[in-house]
């Protein structure tokens, strides 16, 4: 009550009065708003799922798009995942090696580095770069042509928008990604080598057979179902952001900003969801 | 030229002929966005071969009202039978026949970024005439391209256009397909006196050409004096008034005087 007699006229200004209960009632309204509008775009992105799925099923499939978003999202995402796979094996098995050290057990290193990496550092990793190149691109370049009318241009000639743009980018990312992945994993283990060289001296065929040796196809498999969950969720995300942008030219940033940070956190709860899943098999 | 292509005059026998037979008939037409009602009460015909011209401030809803037209909005209620069939509420594969002989300009002009100047002229092409010929795509692109005065941008991408060039091509790229029905939103706004003269005389061309029917928003007196075969006046969600556009310059009431000043 004080507080808001200090704050005098800039509260009037707001539209709140220095009544408590109506200041309450106001705060109550705004949260009741936000949990609606939370519901909705649940909703929405929910229909929008279903949408895409169902497009994706309808015949008149745009290949030549398909291709060519494969290789947008694969080959031009090549070099920053050859650089993050690489480090990524370096600085495991950096880390890594003075424990297994002390334990006497450096032999195991490279099986423990290439298990590692195959079943949740490289596809969690390389899943998170995505979310930041593609869902961020997606969400943008979307939200550019929604917010500057070409979506709307598409539709007038004869296109269904959702087929043209956004079924082939979820596709080119439900493949891709996974395959990213798999050679980030690759990369990752080559890294691993080379960390081991700076201490130690291993070849690199004796290296790769000892690291593969540890390799089961149980590892292997929950990892690459996982991954295409990624690739599907980062398309998928990526492309609802841009899709539903608002009108202003501050969507476009907003799109590709919140696409990232659905995109990161789904691929997290995905991965957490996978890992309990995979527990419960064995 | 025209004949390389034949698209309009085999097509055109179907339809309605004479100038009395509407082609677009939109009746007690209303949309809102949330609260604010920007469409209350439209009722308009378009009839064969005209060319009507709308005025209206802005924010008045005429985007929206041409929107509608194409389905690109649902409208909240009311009727608008495009050759004769409401397109409110129909589904996409109903609409996609009907959107094929409507020509649609955007008001931002709406290039496609990613795409060179002649990609963007194929995209409608090849969408709508999936078996045309890849000569006679490049002609027809070459022609609509020197109509609009821009023969030498064909290689470039939008990005390197002008705001005028790119809305010249935005243009070309509506006319491309000869559409019956042509919705121009404000084709001549930002261009030089001279280009806007060039686009009036363009749209007539079209109108003569091909007999389309064209609806065409704009706030350039000079465009609607030169194009306008009838006018109306959009103003709070409804129309204020609808006649010859003589009778418009003639009018006392000082807000549609205010427009011809
Ligand atoms: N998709 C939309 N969502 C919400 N509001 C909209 C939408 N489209 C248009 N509006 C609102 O409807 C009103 C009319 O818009 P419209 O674009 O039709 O105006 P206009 O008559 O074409 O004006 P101008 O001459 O400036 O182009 C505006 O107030 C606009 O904010
Ligand atoms: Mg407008």
């Amino acid at each position: 009550m004080t507080d808001a007699n200090k704050l005098g006229p800039r509260t009037n200004i707001k539209g709140f009065t220095a009544h408590h209960s109506f200041r309450l009632g106001n705060h109550a309204i705004a949260k009741t708003e936000e949990a609606g509008n939370f519901l909705t775009e649940l909703a929405d992105a929910f229909l929008f799922t279903v949408r895409v799925i169902r497009e994706t099923f309808s015949g008149g499939f745009e290949f030549k798009e398909f291709l060519f978003q494969c290789f947008q999202v694969g080959y031009k995402s090549l070099p920053l995942i050859s650089v993050t796979g690489i480090i990524m094996g370096l600085v495991l098995t950096i880390q890594s090696r003075p424990v297994l050290v002390d334990f006497g057990a450096v032999t195991k290193l490279p099986g423990m580095v290439a298990v590692s990496l195959i079943r949740e550092m490289g596809p969690v990793i390389t899943a998170l770069i995505c979310a930041g190149k593609i869902g961020s691109g997606m969400g943008a370049e979307l939200g550019s042509m929604k917010v500057t009318e070409q979506i709307d241009a598409m539709e007038v000639s004869s296109t269904n928008p959702i087929k043209f743009l956004v079924v082939t980018r979820v596709l080119a990312a439900t493949l891709m990604i996974p395959l990213l992945i798999l050679f980030a994993d690759g990369l990752g283990v080559m890294g691993s080598w080379a960390g081991a060289n700076i201490k130690g001296d291993v070849s690199f065929v004796l290296f790769f057979s000892q690291a593969f040796s540890h390799v089961h196809f149980m590892d292997l498999l929950p990892a690459v179902v996982k991954s295409f969950f990624f690739g599907g969720i980062i398309g998928l995300v990526g492309c609802y952001k841009g899709y539903n942008a608002g009108r202003g030219t501050e969507s476009v940033g907003i799109a590709a900003n919140s696409a990232v940070v659905l995109a990161s956190l789904l691929v997290i709860v995905v991965d957490m969801i996978a890992v309990q899943i995979t527990d419960m098999l064995k | 030229m025209m004949s390389t292509i034949q698209p309009r005059a085999k097509s055109n026998e179907t339809l309605p002929t004479g100038g009395s037979e509407p082609v677009i008939e939109i009746s007690g037409l209303k949309k809102s966005f949330g609260q604010q009602e920007v469409l209350k009460n439209v009722s308009l015909k378009l009839f064969n071969g005209e060319n009507l011209v709308v005025l209206g401030k802005s924010g008045s809803g005429k985007s929206v009202l041409i929107k509608c037209i194409v389905g690109l909005l649902n409208a909240d209620a009311g009727t608008i039978n495009v050759f004769g069939k409401d397109v409110n509420g129909i589904s996409r594969k109903e609409l996609t026949p009907l959107r094929q002989k409507i020509g649609f300009l955007f008001q931002s002009g709406a290039l496609y970024d990613s795409m060179t100047v002649r990609q963007n002229l194929e995209f409608p092409m090849k969408r709508m005439k999936k078996d045309i010929k890849d000569k006679d795509l490049e002609d027809k692109i070459k022609e609509v391209l020197e109509n609009v005065g821009l023969a030498e941008a064909l290689d470039k991408m939008p990005s390197q256009l002008s705001g005028g060039m790119r809305k010249r091509i935005s243009l070309a790229r509506t006319i491309v397909v000869d559409p019956m029905i042509m919705l121009y939103d404000e084709p001549t706004t930002g261009l030089d006196p001279i280009t806007s003269g060039e686009i009036s005389s363009l749209i007539m061309d079209v109108q003569k050409k091909y007999k389309t029917s064209s609806i065409i928003i704009t706030h350039d007196i000079k465009c609607a004096r030169s194009t306008a075969n009838r006018v109306i006046m959009l103003a709070e969600g409804e129309i204020l008034k609808e006649g010859k556009i003589e009778d418009f310059e003639n009018s006392t009431d000082p807000f549609i005087k205010s427009f011809f000043e």
